[in-house]
């Protein structure tokens, strides 16, 4: 160790791989994986999240799982929770879907109106 | 790099490890592969929770669920439930089998709720074999602003303005220590650390060990440069193999990023660090007779002063603290003397780490401000007695301490009130003791630990504690007198009085703290050759009621010396000669008609 930068750098580096474990200031990405959603793909979506999230080396997003919201007509269901604590339901969801999201929403904070769950049922 | 959504935590203390958890852990991986996770998923080993009682311990994040008492077959269902539903397993959550309100996060868990983490902060947090994940949460920050920004004056102000007192037992000003070998004016100075945890029942510099060597490796070097030295040596005891390896491993990191080893961040400063194992002497805690052992000599203590500040290793100033001491040290220097001193009593600061075993519930490590009372530490995190029995005493600082009775629950707890009540804080070892326990007994048990462990340098601890145990023996066994008492009384003056090392002037402590507050308990065994506890086997007798019994036999069956007769529809009798007081019939009789007659 030759200097505080190099300790520095190896901390941030280190702590982005473990950030998970500390409080996170940033966004939240819920899917829906109960039976119904499994059964309508919600898988890929997840993966496809994580992938994009690592893609884009965002670190400060969590995606987790959750049960039946219980609106099993809409699966693959995806909740995202803003650092503010705003919440936007997405529904009918797909792997593609989750890569503009991520980009819209998590980078840009603009929320994508129309997977929403409030929009589809308009339709 | 590899972004994993979740982090499974699972503990890799000696307490977890001891029940199953490296099995639990390569169940998670075979699970996790099966469902085509392991990309996904990350399963971590890290340091003890403090909640051993409820061992293993899982923590999943990002939820922060904590799931306790995990079998090697509850692992499948975490994993198809949780980790790939999303559905937490809530039978298996901390508090889930009684409560209404399950607690999804760590910070809901009861146990945590009062206890403040700063010796104990990475533990169950990091990965202890990774120096990385040390490094995330500021690891050796520390010591990287005490050799670029900081003089060694500067430290050792900052050491003493935070009030900080040493954690092995004694309680001296640490600071001050710093600022006597800082001052020994000499070409070579070493910096020791005591990992000699011996007394029976504590264990949390083992889990700090284990949990987070790095912070004493750091907590080391900083004062290195403190008081001028390039060398320290950790003693620890060769009985705690998984803290030697991940100290081991820690050092061997620490030298490849060079943050042991020459010119440290580029400045002129060098340090190095060698273990050295112990071979379970108890007196080697002593430090004295430690630094002897370090030597490569017959680990025994030997006068002072002159203080290892003065001469200690090889006759060279010597800086000894203690494992949790060195482990608040990063902490200090990181977030100020004042943040620090604002925590705990006026004379107490900071925190103190508490083994809490004996009878209560929550058995485990915790951590809480000083001036926390013993009342919060047993019922709010420890979560009382279990059955229901009552609190009758706590034991504190081991063979060299004594006991706090029911009546003084309220203490808040410090090194003074401590003191003053005849005990003293020891190293953290608190053993809850409930209503079914003898004291005179419990002052036999720590007698015959110190007989034992007695090095045999002096005779007032290698004859004096051996006469104690005697008397001791003789009470117990229902053979002793009032004028025992006062012998033992003047013995424990006596070698308090003339014992070489501390140990011996210590070792009296848990015969006069219960004779202080237990005398009755002793003068029923002298006067009345009763046992009020029903522990002591020869005061106690076994009885049938004769109205309860209904003759079934079952407690003749389970008679391991057959002194249990009778037959059919006449109530079975005892014979009190034959009988070994083993208990056995009291437990399989299904009608409770048996009774300890104390």
């Amino acid at each position: 160790m030759k200097s505080i930068a190099e300790l520095e750098e190896i901390r941030k580096k280190a702590l982005e791989k473990i950030s998970i474990r500390s409080n996170s200031d940033g966004y939240r990405v819920v899917v829906g994986m109960a039976t119904c959603g499994i059964a309508a793909g919600a898988r890929p979506v997840m993966t496809s999240f994580v992938e994009e999230l690592q893609k884009r080396n965002i670190t400060n997003t969590a995606v987790t799982m959750t049960g039946c919201i219980g609106v099993c007509r809409l699966e693959p269901v995806v909740e995202i929770t803003d650092p503010k604590g705003e919440k936007t339901t997405y529904v009918k969801m797909t792997a593609e879907k989750a890569v503009r999201i991520v980009a819209e929403h998590i980078v840009n904070g603009r929320v994508c109106i129309d997977y929403t769950i409030g929009y589809e049922d308009k339709k | 790099m590899q972004i994993y959504r979740a982090h499974i935590l699972v503990c890799g203390g000696t307490g977890c490890v001891s029940s199953n958890s490296e099995k639990i852990m390569n169940e998670f991986d075979t699970h996790l592969n099966k469902n085509n996770l392991q990309n996904e998923v990350k399963v971590v080993k890290t340091g003890c929770f403090g909640l051993c009682a409820r061992g293993p311990v899982v923590v999943v994040y990002p939820e922060g669920c904590m799931y306790t008492m995990v079998k090697v077959e509850d692992v499948k269902e975490i994993v198809e439930e949780h980790l790939l539903k999303g559905r937490i397993v809530s039978r298996l959550l901390e508090g889930g089998q009684n409560t209404e309100e399950i607690a999804t996060s760590l910070d809901g868990v009861e146990f945590f709720r009062k206890q403040l983490r700063i010796a104990l902060r990475n533990c169950g947090v990091i990965n202890p074999e990774v120096i990385e994940e040390y490094i995330a949460f500021d690891g050796y920050k520390a010591l990287a602003k005490v050799l670029t920004e900081m003089t060694p004056e500067q430290v050792i102000d900052t050491v003493k303005k935070s009030g900080l007192r040493g954690r092995g037992g004694g309680g001296f000003p640490s600071g001050l220590k710093w600022e006597f070998t800082a001052k020994a004016n000499d070409d070579q100075k070493y910096v020791c650390c005591n990992a000699d945890e011996g007394d029976p029942g504590a264990f949390m510099d083992r889990s700090v060990l284990e949990g987070d060597p790095h912070s004493i490796i750091e907590a080391m070097a900083i004062a290195g440069y403190a008081v001028g030295s390039n060398q320290g040596f950790i003693y620890i005891r060769a009985e705690y193999p998984i803290a030697v390896k991940r100290l081991n491993i820690a050092i061997e990191q620490a030298k490849e990023y060079g943050l042991l080893g020459k010119n440290i961040f580029g400045t002129d400063f060098s340090f190095d660090l060698e273990i050295r194992l112990g071979a379970g002497a108890f007196v080697c805690g002593e430090e004295t007779a430690l630094m002897t052992s370090i030597e490569g000599k017959r680990g025994e203590p030997r006068p002072r002063p002159p203080f290892p500040a003065i001469k200690g290793l090889w006759n060279k100033p010597t800086l000894l603290n203690n494992v949790e001491t060195y482990a608040n040290i990063p902490q200090i220097i990181n977030k100020g003397a004042e943040w620090f001193s604002s925590i705990g009593t006026e004379k107490s600061k900071g925190t103190k780490v508490f083994a809490v075993g004996g009878n209560i519930n929550n058995t485990g490590l915790v951590e809480v401000p000083m001036g926390t009372t013993l009342r919060e530490v047993v019922y709010d995190i420890g979560g009382g007695i279990p059955n229901g029995k009552k609190f009758k005493a706590a034991q504190t600082g081991g063979p060299s301490g004594g006991c706090i009775p029911a009546s003084n629950i309220d203490v808040a707890i410090d090194y003074d009130s401590l003191i003053q009540l005849g005990s003293m804080m020891g190293s953290g070892g608190l053993i809850v003791m409930d209503e079914d326990t003898c004291m005179v007994d419990i002052a036999k048990f720590f007698l015959e630990f110190t007989v034992d462990e007695s090095c045999g340098k002096c005779p007032p601890c290698r004859i004096g504690t051996k006469r104690m145990l005697e008397i001791l023996q003789k009470i117990t066994e229902g053979k002793g007198s009032e004028e025992d008492i006062t012998k033992l009384e003047i013995l424990a003056k006596n070698i308090k009085a003339s014992a070489l090392c501390g140990l011996g002037q210590t070792a009296p402590n848990p015969v006069l703290s219960t004779l202080k507050y237990f005398r009755d308990e002793y003068l029923a065994h002298v006067n009345d050759r009763k046992c009020p506890a029903g522990v002591c086997k020869s005061m106690t007798q076994y009885v049938i009621s004769p109205e309860r019994c209904k003759s079934c036999g079952l407690c003749s069956k389970a008679c391991p010396v057959g002194c249990i007769s009778g037959e059919k529809k006449v109530p079975y009798v005892i014979d009190k000669d034959k009988c070994i007081k083993c208990g056995a019939c009291m437990e399989k009789c299904p009608f409770k008609a048996i009774f300890k007659n104390a």
